[in-house]
């Protein structure tokens, strides 16, 4: 277990502020958040590679603050790897090891446990210079687990990969982490990687860490409206509730009148997400509390999906899929019906 | 495949430099007399001279990688409070004139010096001996040592050294098993840059120590005395020693790169 208790940290112009975080024992713990949001010095910070300026660092009940990074027992992946040039993949994997003092009987077992886990076994001998961006991945992994870390702190692993090795990699992430359990910190910018490695996520914006809890939960119900926009929440409107009744409160925005479920008062700021938006080509019946009539101002062809802009009075966002496009027939100045239900607009 | 104008132009360009800066090189020693070159390989005074010179250069080159890689280190992988300043003063002794260096060694190192006057009560003295050869040697030539230490830790990853930490490396492990590994080839570059030009130093040395003779100052001192038919032959020794050398210094890179 990992305890991060008002961690401070000020470098430049740019501070990490007041960050208190917990991620539990085996935990697969992801921070996610914008470039230039403060995610890799907030796990240089917990490796011990910047000095703190105020708060604690607690691992496994040991409070690691003051100690050097070679004490911690912290393993660390980079983005690019940082696998070490000059040396095999056998000799970067034995690197830990070796520092560790670890005989070599019980080093040669270690790495060809570790290799066997990570599925490298044949490219122990080879340079990482002759290695894919894949197998790189799985050596810098092999050589973070081989000390048997009690934190595993992973700085966007999957950013340098294409995009067919990324989704391959996110499973065996998912994989690994199952077999070896080790409590996992992972930064990415990347929402996908979120949703689909962690058990909870961290968003940090701007050096404070706003939101931490399930996936389903962050991405849904966002408290911030930076943290929504970040998450994708694209129809981001500020209104005044006009009534409340039978469970649902009625909010104006410039004119349209959006229905939320709950009970909530005076000037309100509403999120939906464009994916939570059905389009229809005709007037139909839907259960969806919200129903517009609305203009196609315009569409940006996303490959699978169509993200169109649509004017209701206020111009609202809504993804489709392609083929629902085209059966559809829409096009840009089409009136068509949109529908969205009062559960799916979050007051932020 | 035909080639364009700017091709051309450049391959003239080219092939003009190329040739002002080989041919005076090739010249002196194809139009020097083999009976010339073993009379002045023979001659003790050149010998001697040539001798200290090598010896000299060498106890400069080591010092300053004893002393510049540090430096090099720290000014390639720290932040701090005068970083471009001593960036720019290292610079300086390539820069200005040797013989305004020689004079600001002379200042310093004399016996009225800061430091020559507290050394020479220790019995060190910088005025025509060894150490005063060693002093503007170094003083020329470190800078060179240091920028291309400088580099080639700047190159590293350093990451690199992130993750021996987080490994179990000490930082004095780190440093050697990762940085100093990987900078090696720079280093090396570095030292040799180092190491010649502090053997051809000529103006800076003269003024500190005249004497004992180092090669340049030989060759200077023959030329001002007898002529140029004097001083070409030892210049032409100095220049096949220096060469032979270098090359072997570039082949000991080349196989360890290898």
């Amino acid at each position: 277990m990992i305890e991060i208790i008002n961690l401070r940290k000020k470098f430049g112009n740019f501070q990490l502020k007041n960050i208190n975080l917990s991620v539990n024992k085996g935990e697969y713990f992801i921070l996610l958040g914008p470039s230039g949001a403060g995610k890799t010095v907030f796990i240089e910070c917990i490796a011990g590679l910047h000095k703190i300026d105020s708060g604690k660092i607690i691992i496994d009940g040991t409070d690691v603050t003051n100690l050097p990074p070679e004490k911690r027992n912290i393993g660390l992946v980079f983005q690019e790897y940082a696998l070490f040039p000059h040396m095999s993949v056998r000799e970067n994997i034995e690197y830990g090891l070796k520092a560790k003092k670890i005989p070599k009987e019980r080093r040669d077992q270690l790495i060809r446990e570790t290799a066997k886990i990570l599925r490298i076994e044949n490219i122990l001998d080879r340079s990482p210079k002759n290695l894919s961006g894949g197998e790189k991945q799985r050596v810098a992994l092999a050589r973070a687990l081989v000390i048997e870390p009690k934190v595993l702190l992973l700085d966007e692993p999957l950013s340098a990969l294409d995009a067919p090795m990324r989704r391959e990699l996110r499973e065996e992430l998912r994989r690994i982490h199952r077999e070896i359990c080790v409590t996992t910190i992972h930064v990415t910018h990347d929402q996908i990687e979120a949703y689909s490695l962690s058990d909870r996520v961290g968003v940090i914006f701007n050096g404070k860490l706003f939101e931490v809890g399930p996936p389903e939960d962050v991405f849904r119900r966002p408290k911030n409206e930076d943290v929504a926009k970040f998450l994708g929440f694209e129809n981001i409107f500020k209104g005044s509730v006009k009534e409340y009744r039978n469970g649902l409160s009625e909010i104006d925005i410039n004119g349209v009148i959006i229905e939320v479920a709950g009970h909530y008062k005076g000037e309100v700021t509403v999120a939906v997400r464009p994916e939570d938006i059905t389009i229809y080509s005709s007037r139909i019946e839907s259960s969806a509390r919200n129903k517009f009539l609305g203009k196609i101002i315009d569409y940006i062809d996303l490959g699978a999906l169509v993200k169109l802009k649509i004017d209701i009075g206020i111009p609202i966002s809504a993804l489709i899929t392609k083929k629902s496009f085209l059966d559809l027939n829409l096009q840009r100045e089409r009136q068509v019906h949109i529908a969205f239900k009062a559960s799916s607009v979050h007051i932020i | 495949m035909k080639r364009d104008i700017l091709t051309i132009s450049f391959i003239f360009s080219s092939a003009i430099i190329l040739f002002m800066l080989i041919f005076p090189i090739l010249n002196l020693i194809l139009s020097t007399p083999v009976t010339d070159l073993i009379s002045a390989a023979t001659d003790n005074e050149v010998i001697l001279s040539i001798y200290l010179s090598l010896i000299t250069s060498t106890i400069a080159t080591i010092i300053a990688f004893l002393l510049g890689t540090p430096l090099a280190y720290l000014l390639a992988r720290k932040d701090f409070y005068g970083k471009n300043f001593i960036d720019s003063i290292l610079d300086l002794p390539i820069l200005i004139p040797h013989t305004v260096a020689g004079i600001a060694l002379l200042a310093l190192f004399g016996p009225r010096g800061i430091i020559g006057r507290p050394l020479s009560e220790l019995g060190i003295y910088f005025i025509d001996t060894i150490y005063g050869i060693i002093v503007a040697m170094l003083f020329v030539s470190a800078p060179l040592y240091i920028k291309a230490a400088k580099e080639a830790f700047e190159s590293i990853n350093p990451n690199l050294f992130k993750v021996a930490r987080s490994l179990g490396a000490s930082p004095v492990r780190a440093f050697f098993t990762i940085d100093f590994s990987l900078a090696m080839r720079g280093i090396f570059t570095g030292a040799t840059l180092c190491w010649a030009r502090a053997l051809s130093e000529f103006g800076a040395v003269i003024i500190l120590a005249y004497y004992p003779y180092t090669a340049p100052v030989i060759i200077f001192k023959r030329f001002t005395t007898w002529g140029l038919s004097a001083s070409k032959p030892i210049s032409a020794l100095l220049l096949i020693i220096t060469l032979g050398i270098f090359l072997f210094l570039r082949f000991l890179r080349r196989e360890s790169v290898d």
